[in-house]
């Protein structure tokens, strides 16, 4: 029997495509640049867990448009409250989405926006303080990709 | 054992099509749209091919569905707002503007994408909403023709169509020769083509509600268009849809606007007849 | 490019110090850089870059985007209206274009 790589791919191809949503995340992201900008935000501070909430999508139907939201704990007087939350893609070409500023005129630090995903991956959310606190929040979406176009 | 490339590939084409998907939710109660009721289920006439004409919203996952529940959260109102500021922008010879003849959208407009395609005397068979806006343009403004999926044409069948929104599609196939238009639809939908030998019958009725990998088809129906499709990341026209399943199966697209488009999209409306008009929908 | 209007959605009225939600809504293609044309040639990067919202010229919320924000980016946010005024809103383009809109408020 002789299968030529370029038949065994296309094999794996399609056992790929019938398990459907069950891809395994590819090594694709760049970690050390994923970690370069948890860095620069966090600058350098060891960030929590809790306080801040990302929400997304199991599965997104489109990696064109799949919200986001973002929701932080916090007073948001000019004492203590939240200056700013970086949005990363971890499995994106390049892992920055946005960077929301909230003031105490926010009133809340919350918000939602639409983004796109290059593939199933991890989105992380990076909450800054005004007394110095740090927090992640991290969710694993699904892509689904190679549907029927046009 | 020899295996063939073409052999392989064959039998992935048709494991796009056996992965069925999680089965889908009843219409426990009625979508609604800025208060208008939105039917995507409904059961269809004595000869009709489908046992419930089912509208593309119910294939969409929630997300999808709360963007085009929402009119402002629905990206497709950017192109709305554009049609409306046209309605009433005075162009060509003649001085007018839609407003000019027909008044108020609001009222004129009502029902008007309902009953598309709709035949014309003077063409000597159905025209599509994009037509008759373009016999508009050309023979009483004296402006030129807008293109088929330009921004202008876009944001105008968009906004004509938004004035039906939650009315039932209802094509009259008793004017003019409309049965056999919908006769050449009929076959044009059933009529396997392209390299990858595939009729719309094969996706759209013998498989909605299963995956096409990553894709859950629907039953092709045209009641949201156009529609703001998140693949297009903008408007697109139900015709720019034909053309895509057509370069899908590898077959040769007809051209926007083509007897066999129009033919095609005169069939559909029959198909999904009683099911709202959504436009401007959101599709994946 | 953008030739529609952005799109922004606030209350009317609201009540002293009350946190309300603001929606904005704007026709951008938000062209990533990764794209090529047809003839393989990459398509340059043109998006959105920053966002702001100020209430009576003071800036109540920012967004930096990259280029992972979706075709006409749409924003949902919070803002604390301590009294009347108006909020202004600005996106600006990486060709240096400037949209801007507004809308009034009043505390009742």
């Amino acid at each position: 029997m002789t299968i030529t790589r370029r038949q065994a791919l296309a094999l794996g191809a399609g056992a790929a495509v019938l398990t459907a949503a069950g891809l395994p995340s590819l090594a694709f992201a760049d970690d050390a640049k994923v970690q370069a900008a948890i860095d620069a935000f966090s600058g350098g501070a060891a960030p929590e867990t809790g306080t801040v909430s990302l929400t997304a999508p199991e599965i997104a139907e489109n990696g064109n448009t799949v919200p986001i939201g973002v929701s932080v704990e916090s007073p948001m007087t000019e004492a203590d409250h939240v200056t700013a939350v970086i949005l990363l893609a971890a499995g994106n070409p390049q892992p920055g989405v946005a960077t929301f500023h909230f003031s105490p005129m926010s009133g809340a630090a919350e918000a939602t926006t639409r983004m796109r995903l290059a593939k199933t991956q991890d989105v992380i959310a990076l909450a800054k303080t005004s007394t110095g606190k740090v927090y992640m929040d991290r969710k694993s979406v699904k892509v689904t990709i190679g549907g029927c176009g046009g | 054992m020899r295996t063939h490339r073409g052999t392989i590939l064959a039998a992935c084409a048709v494991g796009l099509l056996v992965t069925s998907g999680p089965a889908m939710a009843d219409q426990d109660e009625m979508p609604s749209i800025d208060g208008v009721k939105i039917v995507t289920r409904v059961a269809p006439p004595e000869g009709h091919p489908l046992t419930e004409i089912i509208s593309g919203f119910e294939f969409r996952t929630k997300e999808t569905q709360d963007l085009e529940l929402d009119d402002f959260t629905n990206p497709g109102f950017l192109m709305v707002e554009q049609g409306e500021e046209a309605w009433s922008t005075v162009e060509g010879s003649a001085e007018k503007s839609c407003e000019s003849c027909h008044g108020d959208a609001a009222e004129s407009m009502k029902g008007v994408r309902a009953a598309m395609p709709k035949w014309s005397e003077a063409a000597g068979k159905p025209q599509t909403l994009e037509q008759h806006i373009n016999s508009c343009r050309t023979e009483r403004m004296g402006a030129d023709a807008w293109k088929w999926e330009s921004d202008q044409m876009l944001g105008m069948t968009a906004y004509v169509g938004l004035q039906s929104r939650g009315m039932p599609v209802g094509v009259d196939l008793k004017q003019g020769d409309m049965q056999s238009w919908w006769e050449k639809g009929k076959e044009f939908y059933y009529t396997r083509v392209g390299q990858l030998d595939m009729a719309c019958a094969n996706c759209h009725e013998n498989n909605y509600g299963n995956y096409i990998r990553a894709d859950k088809l629907s039953q092709g129906n045209s009641n949201g268009f156009p529609t703001y499709r998140l693949k297009w990341q903008k408007m697109g026209s139900l015709h720019r849809r034909f053309k895509g399943c057509m370069d899908n199966i590898r077959a040769d697209a007809y051209k926007r606007g083509s007897d066999e488009f129009i033919a095609l999209e005169t069939y559909l409306a029959w198909r999904g007849q009683g099911l709202s008009v959504e436009t401007p929908s959101v599709r994946n | 490019m953008s030739t529609s209007k952005p799109r922004v959605k606030v209350p009317k009225t609201a009540s002293k110090d009350e946190v309300i939600q603001i929606k904005t809504l704007i026709s951008h293609t938000m062209e990533s850089g990764q794209r090529k044309d047809s003839d393989g040639k990459p398509i340059p990067r043109k998006i959105i870059n920053k966002f702001k919202c100020e209430f009576n010229g003071k800036t109540v919320f920012e967004c930096d985007m990259e280029p992972a924000i979706s075709a006409n980016p749409y924003l949902e946010f919070s803002a604390k209206v301590p009294e009347s005024g108006t909020f202004t809103f600005t996106w600006v383009d990486d060709d240096g274009s400037v949209y801007s809109t507004d809308a009034k408020i009043a505390v009742e």
